[in-house]
C-alpha cells in the first residue's frame, strides 16, 4: 500500500530547484547473487523528458519495474510528491498516477483502440459496457495528442502500424491522470517517419506537465528529445544531469566505461533531499 | 483526417527498414479491415467496403452463409424432401443441440482454450435429469431436476476449470480425461441400463418430453416473433440514433434498416415454415420450444461477450493475455466463469438431450463422444477462430445449422452413421483450414 | 495454445523477465538451480558425488524416471493387497501384464516422438486397431511379413497426413488428430464390415500363426536364459566400453561404479523377467513356460528408436524443435519436413502396437476388442508418467516403456479384482483418472523447479 504521512508538500513544476516528481535514493536491488541495482539515486521532475541510458544488463529494465511496482527494492527509499512511498504493485503505481509502457506495448490485436485504451478500466452503464462514452474519452485523448493518422478510432489495433501503436499505447497510459510516464524502448522497432511521430508525442506530454522517462538505446532520439540524461553502469547511476552536459561521445563512455575522460557529473541532489 | 496510407509512403528512399515494408501491407490491410459500417455513408459505400474486406482475407460470416446455401441447395437436388417443411422443422431441432454445443465450446475457444467435454457434459446431464425424475426412483419435481442438474455441471465445469486456470494444465488434457471420466459417471447413473422420460402419466416425465417436442401454438408464434423483432428492431434503432447524438461514428441508416428487414424475414419465415401441420396424423404445428430456448442462451450469451466488462476480458485474453494480465484483468477467474458457462450451456443441451431421445442406453452416452467434434466444426464454420480472441455466438448458431444440415441430408440419404462421422471429421479439417488460411496476412477482430 | 500447436512457456515474446515481484525474472536466473543440478551430476567423480547430485537434481524438479518406479513399487504393493487371493503379483498374472503392457509401451513409444515437439497425436488408438486390422484381414492371403510391412506404411501414411495438415498447413495437432481419431474409428467400423464385424486368425494356417505368436508364442526356458546372457553382455560391454573411451579421451563420463551399477541393473531386471517367465504357468498337463517373444520384440523397438532418438540427427531435430523451434529453424532445420516424418514414424509405431494388440487379444478383431478413446488417454498417460513432458524436448523411448509397464499393471490389477458393475464405467474413469493425475505430477513438479509459467 503506498504510505500517506501528511498533507503533500507542493508539487514541482519543473526547473531544477522545486522538488522533483519521482526521486530515488539509494535503491538496492538483487536477484539471488546478481546485484541489478546498486545504491542508485534519481530524479524524474514533472515537465522534464528524463532519458535513462545505459548498455545491456545495466539495470535500465529493473529500474524501470522497481519504479512501476513489479519489483520491489531490497534497500533505499522512492519519494513521490516529497512523500516516501512503497510502491507494491502495479495498482499502488496506477494509483499514484505512474504509468508504464513496456516494449511490448501490452495490446491485444484482436481488440480496437478503444477497447485497448479501456482495458481493466472499462466505464459501465446500468451495468453493461457504456461503448460511447468510452469512444468519446479516447477520441478525445487522441486529439488532445495530436494523433491524428489514425482512420478510425473502432480500427482493430492489429491493423494499425508501429508508430499508431505506440501512440495508443501511450495514450493509454496517459489518460488517467497520469503524473509520470515512464516508457522502455518507444522507438525500437519504427522507422524514421513513426519514431518522429513517436518522439513529438513525447514532447506533449512533457508540454503538459508530465514527468516523462524514456529509456534509450537510440542516442540520437535521447538527445533530440531528452532534458536530462541519466546513465546506468553495472547496476550504478554513473551520471546524471541536464543534456547540455552531456555530448554523444561522454555518453556513450559513461555506459560503456562507467566514467569519462575528465569529466563525471555527480548525480544531481535537490535541495530538500537532506531530509 | 489524414490517409493512414500517407506516413508510410514517406519513408526515405533506400531505407532498408523492414518495418516500413510492413507498415505497407498493414496499412493496406487497415484500409480493408475498418469495420465497413463504421465509415461508409451510404448502403453503397458499405457493400463496397464490405467486399474490399472480404477480399482483404476477414470474410466474417460470408463462408457460412455459403455453406448453408451449398448445403441446402446439393441435399435438395439429392433429395426433393430435404426443403420441405416437416423436414427443415426436423433439421431446426436437431440443429438446436449442435448450436448449443456450439455456444459452449465458443466461451472455450475465445479464450484460446478447448473444451472437449461438452458431448459428455450435454450427456451426463441427460441421463441426471431423467433419473432425477423416474418416479419410481428420485421423483423430484421437473423444475428441481433441471436445476440441479445445471448446477452439477457448473460444478464439472468450475472444477476442469480450476485445473486449467490455476494449475495451467492444457485443457485438451484436462477436458480429454475429463470427457473419459465423466462417461464412465454417466454409465454409472444409467445403472447400466436404461432410462426414459416417455411415459405421458407422469407429470414431470411428461414436461421434460415436452420441452423439446412441444411447441407454441401458430398464434403465440407470431405475437413472440412479433414482439423480438419489434425490441431487437427498436433497440438497434435507438443505439445508432443515441450514437449519432452524440457525434460518434455510426453506420447508415440504410443499413441498418436491412438489418431489421433481414431479421424481420428470417423470422417470418422461421414462423411460416413451422406452422405448416407437420404431423402425418393430427396436427402438429407451430415454433418448437426449443427454438425460443436457443434464441434465449443466444441473446444472453451476446449480450455477455459483447456488452459486459466480463466478455471483453474474455477477448481481451484470448487476444493477448500479457496485455489482459498488465491492464489488471483476474485471469484465473475469468478462465474459469468461460468453463463453468461452457459446462452450464451444455448442460442445458443434455436436458434438450434427453428430452429429444425420450430413451438413454449406454450406447447413447457412448456416442455422445462424437458430440464435441460437431461442437467445435459448427464453432470453427461460424467463424470462430481456433487461436482464441476471434468470433461470435451468433457464427455458433449459423454453424450449428450448416452441421445439422450436413447430418440430416446425408441421413435422409440412408448413410451410416459411420461415415457421417468421417464426412464431420473431414469438414472440421476443412473448416480449420479456412480458419488458418483465412489468418494469413490479416489481421485478427473481436 | 500458441499457432503452432506449441505450449508457450515464456510468457512474453521479446521480454525476459515477468512482472510478478520476485517469483520470476530472466529465464537464466530461475533455471539455474535445476541447471546447477544438472552440471554437477555431469562433473561427480565419484558414486557419492553422483548420488548427492542427482538427489539435489530430483528435488529441484527434474525427477525422471523416479515418480514412474515409485508408482510401480505403490501400484504392485496396493494391488498384492486388495486382489482377491492376493495374486496379483502370481507368475502368470505378471506374465499377462508383461503382455498386455507391450501394446502400451509401443503406443507410448510411439506418442513420445510426437510429444518431444510439443505436439500430441490424439489419434494413436484409432491408428493402431486400424493398422492391426490391415494386417489381419492381409494376412489371410499375403505372406506374414508382407501383411506387417503393408500395415506399417499405411499406418504411416495416415501419420504422414496428419503431419502435413499440422505441419504445413498449420493446424493446431490436437484438432488434426482429433478429426483423425474420429475418421479412423468410423474407417474401422466399415473395414470390419459394420459394427458386427470382426476378423480372426486361423492358427492352422503356419503364416497367420507367426504374427499369433508375436505375443502368444514363447521362447523356450533354456533358450531364454541364453539370450538374457547374450544381450545383457552385449549391452553392459557396450556401456562399459564407451564409458571407458570417453574418459579415456579426457570427455564427460560418469564414475565406473555408476555405470558398473547400471549394468548390474539391467541384468537384474533381466534375470528376474525370465525368472518370471520361467515359471510354468500352465497346468500340470500342459505346461507354458518361457519368454513370449513380445519381450524381445518390444526391446528391439526400444533399442531402435532410443538410437534413433539419442544418436541420429533426426532424433536431435525433434528436440530442437520441441525446445525452441525457432532456434532449430534458424540453424536450418527444415520443421515442416521433420514434423511430417516425425507424425509418419509414429503412427507407423502405433499399427504395431496395434498388430501386438490383436495378438495379445488371441488373434481376434472386432469392434469390442479395444476403445480407441481409451487407448490414447492410457497411451498419453504412460508416456507423461513415465517422465516425457506434454511441453515438449524431454522425454526417452524408455519413458515409454516404465510408463507402459504401469498403465499395463493398472489395467489388469483393476479388472482383476470383481468389481461387477462399476467394471464398464470403471473402463472409462480409470484412463480418465490416470491421465489427470499424470499430467498434474508433470505439471505440479514443473512448477516446484521454478520454471516461467504460461500466462
Amino acid at each position: 500500500m503506498t504510505e500517506v504521512n501528511d498533507a503533500p508538500k507542493d508539487a514541482s513544476s519543473g526547473g531544477d530547484e522545486a522538488e522533483p516528481l519521482l526521486k530515488l535514493r539509494g535503491i538496492d536491488k538483487h536477484f539471488g547473487p546478481v546485484q541489478a541495482l546498486y545504491e542508485v539515486n534519481l530524479d524524474l521532475p514533472a515537465g522534464q523528458v528524463t532519458g535513462l541510458c545505459g548498455d545491456n544488463g545495466a539495470g535500465k529494465s529493473v529500474l524501470t519495474r522497481t519504479i512501476a511496482g513489479a519489483h520491489h527494492p531490497d534497500h533505499g527509499q522512492i519519494y513521490f510528491e516529497g512523500r516516501p512511498v512503497h510502491i507494491r504493485s502495479s495498482r499502488d503505481a496506477a494509483a499514484l498516477g505512474i504509468e508504464t509502457v513496456y516494449q511490448d506495448l501490452a495490446l491485444a490485436d484482436n481488440l480496437d483502440i478503444v477497447q485497448n485504451m479501456f482495458l481493466g478500466r472499462e466505464r459501465l452503464r446500468r451495468g453493461l459496457l457504456d461503448e460511447d462514452a468510452m469512444e468519446i474519452a479516447a477520441a478525445d485523448t487522441l486529439s488532445t495528442l495530436r494523433v491524428t493518422t489514425v482512420r478510425s478510432i473502432r480500427q482493430p489495433v492489429a491493423s494499425l502500424s508501429g508508430g499508431q501503436r505506440q501512440s495508443v499505447a501511450v495514450a493509454k497510459a496517459v489518460m488517467w491522470n497520469s503524473k509520470l510516464v515512464l516508457l522502455d524502448e518507444p522507438t525500437a522497432a519504427l522507422g524514421v517517419v513513426q519514431t518522429r511521430q513517436v518522439l513529438d508525442l513525447i514532447k506533449r506530454l512533457r508540454d503538459r506537465g508530465l514527468a516523462v522517462m524514456v529509456i534509450s538505446h537510440n542516442l540520437n532520439d535521447v538527445f533530440e528529445v531528452a532534458d536530462r540524461i541519466a546513465v546506468l553502469y553495472l547496476g550504478r547511476m554513473v551520471a546524471e544531469a541536464p543534456v547540455t552536459d552531456f555530448d554523444r561521445q561522454s555518453v556513450v563512455e559513461y555506459m560503456t566505461t562507467g566514467g569519462a575522460n575528465g569529466r563525471s557529473p555527480e548525480p544531481a541532489r535537490s535541495a530538500s533531499d537532506e531530509g | 483526417m489524414s490517409d493512414v496510407t500517407s506516413d508510410s509512403s514517406q519513408a526515405p528512399a533506400g531505407a532498408t527498414d523492414t518495418t516500413t515494408v510492413a507498415d505497407l501491407t498493414a496499412a493496406h490491410e487497415a484500409a480493408a479491415d475498418v469495420p465497413p459500417e463504421l465509415v461508409a455513408q451510404s448502403l453503397g459505400q458499405y457493400l463496397r467496403a464490405s467486399w474490399a474486406r472480404v477480399r482483404g482475407g476477414n470474410s466474417g460470416v460470408l463462408p457460412v452463409v455459403l455453406a448453408i446455401v451449398v448445403v441446402a441447395v446439393s441435399f435438395q437436388i439429392a433429395n426433393p424432401k430435404f426443403l420441405s417443411a416437416q423436414n427443415l422443422v426436423n433439421l431446426f431441432e436437431q440443429s438446436s443441440i449442435y448450436m448449443l454445443l456450439a455456444i459452449a465450446e465458443i466461451f472455450a475457444l475465445l479464450l484460446g482454450e478447448i473444451d472437449l467435454s461438452v458431448g459428455l457434459v450435454m450427456g451426463l446431464g441427460s441421463v441426471v435429469v431423467a433419473e432425477l425424475v423416474q418416479p419410481t426412483g428420485a421423483n423430484w419435481p421437473w423444475w428441481a431436476a433441471i436445476i440441479v442438474t445445471l448446477l452439477a455441471c457448473c460444478a464439472v465445469g468450475a472444477i476442469q476449470g480450476t485445473l486449467v486456470a490455476r494449475l495451467r494444465m492444457p485443457s485438451f488434457i484436462v477436458t480429454l480425461g475429463g470427457l473419459l471420466i465423466l462417461e464412465g459417471v454417466a454409465i454409472i447413473v444409467l445403472g447400466g441400463g436404461l432410462v426414459g422420460i416417455g411415459n405421458s402419466q407422469y407429470r414431470n416425465e411428461l414436461v421434460l418430453y415436452n420441452i423439446f417436442w412441444g411447441a407454441f401454438t401458430p398464434l403465440v408464434s407470431w405475437i413472440l416473433l412479433a414482439v423480438i423483432v419489434g425490441a431487437t428492431g427498436t433497440g438497434l434503432w435507438m443505439r445508432d440514433a443515441r450514437k449519432r447524438r452524440h457525434g460518434l461514428e455510426t453506420p447508415p441508416r440504410s443499413l441498418t434498416a436491412l438489418k431489421i428487414v433481414l431479421m424481420a424475414v428470417a423470422g417470418i419465415a422461421l414462423v411460416v415454415i413451422c406452422n405448416v401441420n407437420r404431423a402425418h396424423v393430427g396436427t402438429i404445428e407451430g415454433v418448437p420450444y426449443i427454438i425460443a430456448i436457443v434464441l434465449i442462451v443466444l441473446g444472453a450469451s451476446t449480450v455477455l461477450l459483447q456488452r459486459t466488462r466480463f466478455g471483453r476480458y474474455v477477448y481481451a485474453i484470448g487476444g493477448n493475455p500479457e496485455a489482459a494480465r498488465r491492464a489488471g484483468v483476474r485471469l484465473p477467474t475469468i478462465r474459469i466463469w468461460c468453463f463453468v458457462i461452457s459446462a452450464l450451456i451444455s448442460g442445458i443441451a443434455g436436458v434438450l438431450f434427453a428430452s429429444w431421445q425420450v430413451s438413454l442406453t449406454t450406447n447413447i452416452i457412448k456416442a455422445a463422444n462424437s458430440y464435441v467434434l460437431l461442437a467445435v466444426a459448427a464453432a470453427v464454420i461460424g467463424g470462430t477462430s481456433l487461436f482464441g480472441g476471434r468470433g461470435k455466438t451468433i457464427h455458433g448458431v449459423l454453424g450449428g445449422l450448416v452441421i445439422g444440415g450436413i447430418y440430416n441430408g446425408l441421413y435422409l440419404q440412408g448413410v451410416s452413421s459411420q461415415w457421417i462421422d468421417v464426412v464431420v471429421a473431414v469438414v472440421l479439417l476443412a473448416a480449420a483450414t479456412i480458419d488458418v488460411l483465412s489468418r494469413r496476412g490479416a489481421p485478427r477482430q473481436a | 495454445m500458441g499457432p503452432d500447436g506449441e505450449l508457450p512457456v515464456t510468457t512474453v515474446p521479446g521480454e525476459t523477465a515477468a512482472v510478478e515481484p520476485d517469483t520470476t525474472t530472466a529465464a537464466d536466473l530461475t533455471s539455474a538451480p535445476e541447471a546447477a543440478a544438472e552440471v554437477r551430476e555431469l562433473v561427480a567423480q565419484s558414486l557419492g558425488q553422483y548420488l548427492r547430485a542427482w538427489w539435489l537434481k530430483v528435488r529441484s524438479g527434474d525427477s525422471g524416471v523416479l515418480p514412474v518406479l515409485l508408482a510401480m513399487v505403490v501400484v504392485a504393493v496396493t494391488f498384492q493387497i486388495i486382489t482377491p487371493q492376493h495374486s496379483f503379483l502370481r507368475p502368470s498374472n505378471l506374465v499377462y501384464i508383461f503382455g498386455l503392457s507391450t501394446v502400451y509401451m509401443v503406443l507410448a513409444i510411439a506418442e513420445t516422438v510426437v510429444l518431444l515437439l510439443a505436439e500430441i497425436d490424439l489419434s494413436v488408438g484409432a491408428v493402431a486397431l486400424i493398422g492391426g486390422v490391415i494386417a489381419f484381414k492381409l494376412v489371410q492371403h499375403w505372406p506374414w511379413w508382407a501383411a506387417i510391412l503393408a500395415a506399417l506404411v499405411s499406418c504411416g501414411v495416415f501419420g504422414a497426413l496428419q503431419g502435413t495438415l499440422t505441419a504445413r498447413l498449420k493446424i493446431p495437432s490436437f484438432i488434426v488428430t482429433l478429426a483423425g481419431f474420429l475418421l479412423f474409428s468410423g474407417i474401422l467400423i466399415v473395414v470390419l464390415g459394420g459394427a458386427d464385424g470382426s476378423v480372426n486368425l486361423d492358427t492352422s494356417k503356419f503364416n497367420q500363426l507367426v504374427i499369433y505368436d508375436l505375443v502368444q508364442g514363447t521362447i523356450p526356458p533354456v533358450v531364454s536364459w541364453i539370450l538374457l546372457a547374450v544381450v545383457v553382455g552385449a549391452v553392459g560391454t557396450t556401456l562399459w566400453l564407451r564409458a571407458a573411451r570417453r574418459r579415456r579421451q579426457g570427455l564427460v563420463a560418469p564414475p565406473a561404479s555408476v555405470t558398473a551399477i547400471r549394468i548390474a541393473l539391467v541384468a537384474l531386471v533381466g534375470i528376474a523377467v525370465v525368472a518370471i517367465c520361467n515359471v510354468n504357468r500352465g497346468t500340470a498337463l500342459k505346461s507354458v513356460q518361457g519368454v513370449p517373444w513380445v519381450i524381445p520384440i518390444v526391446l528391439v523397438v526400444l533399442g531402435i528408436w532410443t538410437l534413433v532418438l539419442g544418436r541420429t540427427r533426426f532424433g536431435r531435430y525433434l528436440y530442437a524443435i520441441g525446445g525452441n523451434p525457432e532456434a532449430a529453424r534458424r540453424a536450418g532445420v527444415s520443421l515442416a519436413g521433420i514434423r511430417t516424418w516425425a507424425f509418419a514414424f509414429c503412427s507407423a509405431t502405433a499399427g504395431l502396437g496395434g498388430l501386438l494388440l490383436g495378438a495379445f487379444f488371441y488373434g481376434q478383431y472386432s469392434t469390442n476388442t479395444a476403445d480407441p478413446g481409451q487407448l490414447v488417454l492410457y497411451t498419453v498417460a504412460a508416456a507423461v508418467i513415465g517422465g516425457v513432458s506434454l511441453f515438449g524436448g524431454r522425454g526417452k523411448a524408455l519413458h515409454g516403456v516404465l510408463g507402459g509397464l504401469l498403465i499395463g499393471g493398472i489395467a489388469y490389477g483393476v479388472s482383476l479384482l470383481n468389481l461387477g458393475s462399476l467394471s464398464t464405467p470403471l473402463q472409462y474413469i480409470l484412463p480418465g483418472a490416470v491421465l489427470l493425475a499424470a499430467v498434474l505430477i508433470d505439471v505440479l513438479s514443473r512448477r516446484g523447479a521454478g520454471s516461467v509459467t504460461r500466462v
